[in-house]
C-alpha cells in the first residue's frame, strides 16, 4: 500500500479542502438565513407549522444524488455547474433547520415575550431583541447538526463530477487507493470538527448570558 | 386617574372576563384590585396598557380614551412589573432597567446612568448592574422589575402580582420598598393581588373583585375591614373564621405590659401594649407609619 501518495498529493488534497469548505458555507448560511424566518412563521402558525414540515420530510427523503441531478434541469444550469450542489444542499440544510428554528422560537419564554410587549416593544424590535437571541442556542445547535451533515454531503458532489475532496473517494475508488480514501475520510472529518468550532465559538461569542462555564457565573453572597 | 366605564372583555373562547367595569383609580394613590382566580383582576390591568382590548366600553386615562392612543407608545409611558420579573435573560441588569429609556431613544449612556440611579431608588447595590438576571435571588430580581417599571418615569405603574413568587420574608421587604418609594415618586399604582394582607397593607384604595371583574366592594382598607359588604367579602377577609375578631388573651403569660392577642380561633396573632391595664390606642391612617429607609437586603439573597 502507497501511504506516500498522501505526501505527494498534500497540495491537491488542500486545494479540494479549500473547494469542499467553500460548497459547505454556502448552504449553511444561506439554509440559515431562509430557515430562521420560516421557523418563527412554524412556531407561531399551526398550519404553516403542518406545510413546511411535510415538505421538509419530503425533501429530506429524496435522494440527494437524484437531487444534484435535479435541480440543474429544474434552474436550467449545466450538469457540472456547483451552484447544483449550493442549491441541493441549501434544500437539505432547510430541510433540517425548520423544524429546529420553529422548536427554538416555541421554546422562547411567554412570560418573558409577553413582559417584552407590556413594556412596548414593537413586534420588529422584539423578534430582533427578544425572540431571536433566545431562541439563539437551540437555533446553534441545529446548525452545528446541518454544519456536520452539509459537509459529508458535499462528498456526494464529487460524482457528478463537483471537485471537492469527495473526488478523493471516486478516485480511490478507480485505482484501488487505499491510502488516499483514508485520507479523504480524514479531511473531511477536520473540516467537520474545524466547522463546529467555528459555530461553538460563534454562539459564545454572541450569546455571553449562555455561557455555562462555572467562574464566569457570578452567585448571589448570601447572608448568614 | 384611570376611569373604567362600562368595560366588558370577552375573549375569543366565550369566555367573559370582565363583565360591565366601572371604577375611578385616582392619581397618585395605590390601588390594589384584590381577588382569587379567574375574577378577572389581570384582565383589567392588562386592558390599562392595551395588552388586551375591550370588547365594549371606554378606559380613559386623564380624561383621554386610550383606544385612540397607538398601543406601543401608550405601553412605553407605562411602567409594568410582573411576577417572576419578566427581565430579559439575555440582558444584564443595567440594560434591563434602561430598555424603555432606550426604546424611546435615550442614549446608551443617558439610559445607563439613569439605570444606576435607579438601582439606588430600588436599593439594589450597583455592583450588580453587569450580572444577568439569572444571577440574582427571587428578591433582587424583582426589585429590577421595579427599577425598570420607573425607569422612563411613568405617571402610572402597573403591577401584575408581582411579588406572589417571593418568600414571606422577602416579600415583606418589597412591600415596605414599594410604599417608601410610592412616599417619595407618588405614582398612580394599579396592583394586582390575591393576597388580601397584600391588599391591605399596600392600598389606599383596595377593590374586592369576584367572578367577572364584578365590584364587591372598594374603599381603604380599613371600611372594608370594619364592614364587609357581602359574605363573600367577610369569607375573603378572613371574617367569617374570626381571622379578623380579635380579644386578649386572659390567660397567657406575658412580659412587662404586653398582652397577647388572640383572633376568634384562638390562635395568637400578636401582641399589644397595655400599660397599667389600659390598651394602646393610636391614630388608625396608615400613611404615618415610619417607613425605614434603604432597608437592609440580607434576607433577599
Amino acid at each position: 500500500m502507497d501511504w506516500g501518495w498522501i505526501g505527494r498529493n498534500l497540495d491537491q488534497m488542500w486545494s479540494q479542502a479549500l473547494e469542499h469548505a467553500a460548497l459547505s458555507t454556502l448552504p449553511i448560511v444561506i439554509g440559515f438565513l431562509i430557515s430562521v424566518p420560516l421557523g418563527y412563521w412554524a412556531s407561531r402558525s399551526t398550519a404553516a407549522r403542518s406545510i413546511l414540515f411535510v415538505l421538509g420530510n419530503i425533501v429530506y427523503t429524496i435522494p440527494a444524488i437524484a437531487l444534484i441531478v435535479f435541480v440543474p434541469v429544474t434552474l436550467g444550469l449545466a450538469v457540472l455547474d456547483p451552484r447544483n450542489l449550493v442549491v441541493a444542499l441549501t434544500l437539505y440544510a432547510i430541510a433540517l433547520m425548520v423544524r429546529a428554528a420553529s422548536d427554538a422560537f416555541a421554546a422562547v419564554p411567554h412570560d418573558v415575550t409577553g413582559s417584552a410587549t407590556a413594556v412596548g416593544f414593537s413586534g420588529i424590535q422584539r423578534f430582533f431583541a427578544v425572540d431571536l437571541p433566545l431562541a439563539g442556542p437551540v437555533l446553534l445547535a441545529g446548525v452545528r447538526v446541518v454544519s456536520v451533515s452539509t459537509v459529508s454531503l458535499v462528498s456526494v458532489g464529487a460524482l457528478t463530477g463537483i471537485d471537492n475532496l469527495g473526488m478523493l473517494f471516486t478516485d480511490a475508488f478507480r485505482n484501488d487507493n487505499f491510502p488516499e480514501a483514508v485520507a479523504g475520510i480524514v479531511a473531511v472529518l477536520i473540516i467537520a470538527a474545524v466547522f463546529d468550532i467555528v459555530l461553538s465559538l460563534i454562539g459564545r461569542l454572541l450569546m455571553p448570558w449562555n455561557r455555562r462555564s462555572p467562574s464566569r457565573v457570578l452567585r448571589p453572597t448570601v447572608a448568614i | 386617574m384611570i376611569e373604567f366605564r362600562s368595560v366588558s372583555k370577552t375573549f375569543a373562547d366565550g369566555t367573559r372576563a370582565v363583565d360591565d367595569f366601572t371604577l375611578t383609580i385616582p392619581a397618585r394613590k395605590i390601588t390594589v384590585l384584590v381577588g382569587s382566580s379567574g375574577s378577572g383582576k389581570t384582565t383589567v390591568l392588562r386592558m390599562i396598557n392595551r395588552m388586551v382590548d375591550p370588547t365594549s366600553g371606554h378606559i380613559l386615562i386623564d380624561g383621554n380614551d386610550i383606544a385612540e392612543i397607538e398601543p406601543v407608545p401608550l405601553r412605553r409611558s407605562i411602567g409594568y412589573v410582573m411576577q417572576n420579573s419578566g427581565l430579559l435573560p439575555h440582558r444584564r441588569v443595567v440594560d434591563n432597567i434602561a430598555t424603555v429609556p432606550r426604546l424611546t431613544g435615550a442614549s446608551k449612556a443617558e439610559a445607563h446612568a439613569r439605570a444606576l440611579e435607579l438601582m439606588d431608588v430600588v436599593g439594589l447595590d450597583r455592583s450588580l448592574a453587569e450580572r444577568y438576571p439569572s444571577q440574582l435571588s427571587g428578591g433582587q430580581q424583582q426589585r429590577v422589575g421595579v427599577a425598570r417599571g420607573l425607569a422612563a418615569d411613568p405617571n402610572i405603574l402597573l403591577m401584575d402580582e408581582p411579588f406572589s413568587a417571593v418568600d414571606p420574608i422577602v416579600r415583606d421587604e418589597l412591600q415596605q420598598e414599594v410604599l417608601r418609594i410610592q412616599a417619595e415618586l407618588a405614582k398612580t399604582i394599579v396592583f394586582v393581588s390575591h393576597d388580601i394582607d397584600e391588599a391591605f397593607r399596600l392600598g389606599d384604595q383596595v377593590v374586592v373583585l369576584e367572578r367577572g371583574g364584578q365590584i364587591v366592594q372598594q374603599g381603604e382598607p380599613s371600611e372594608i375591614l370594619a364592614n364587609p359588604a357581602t359574605d363573600f367579602v367577610a369569607s375573603f377577609i378572613g371574617a367569617d373564621r374570626g381571622k379578623r375578631r380579635l380579644t386578649v388573651s386572659a390567660s397567657a403569660a406575658t412580659r412587662g405590659d404586653d398582652r397577647l392577642v388572640i383572633d376568634a380561633g384562638g390562635y395568637p396573632v400578636g401582641v399589644i401594649a397595655a400599660p397599667d391595664g389600659l390598651l394602646a390606642v393610636a391614630d388608625a391612617t396608615p400613611k404615618t407609619r415610619s417607613i425605614s429607609n434603604k432597608s437592609d437586603q440580607a434576607g433577599d439573597a
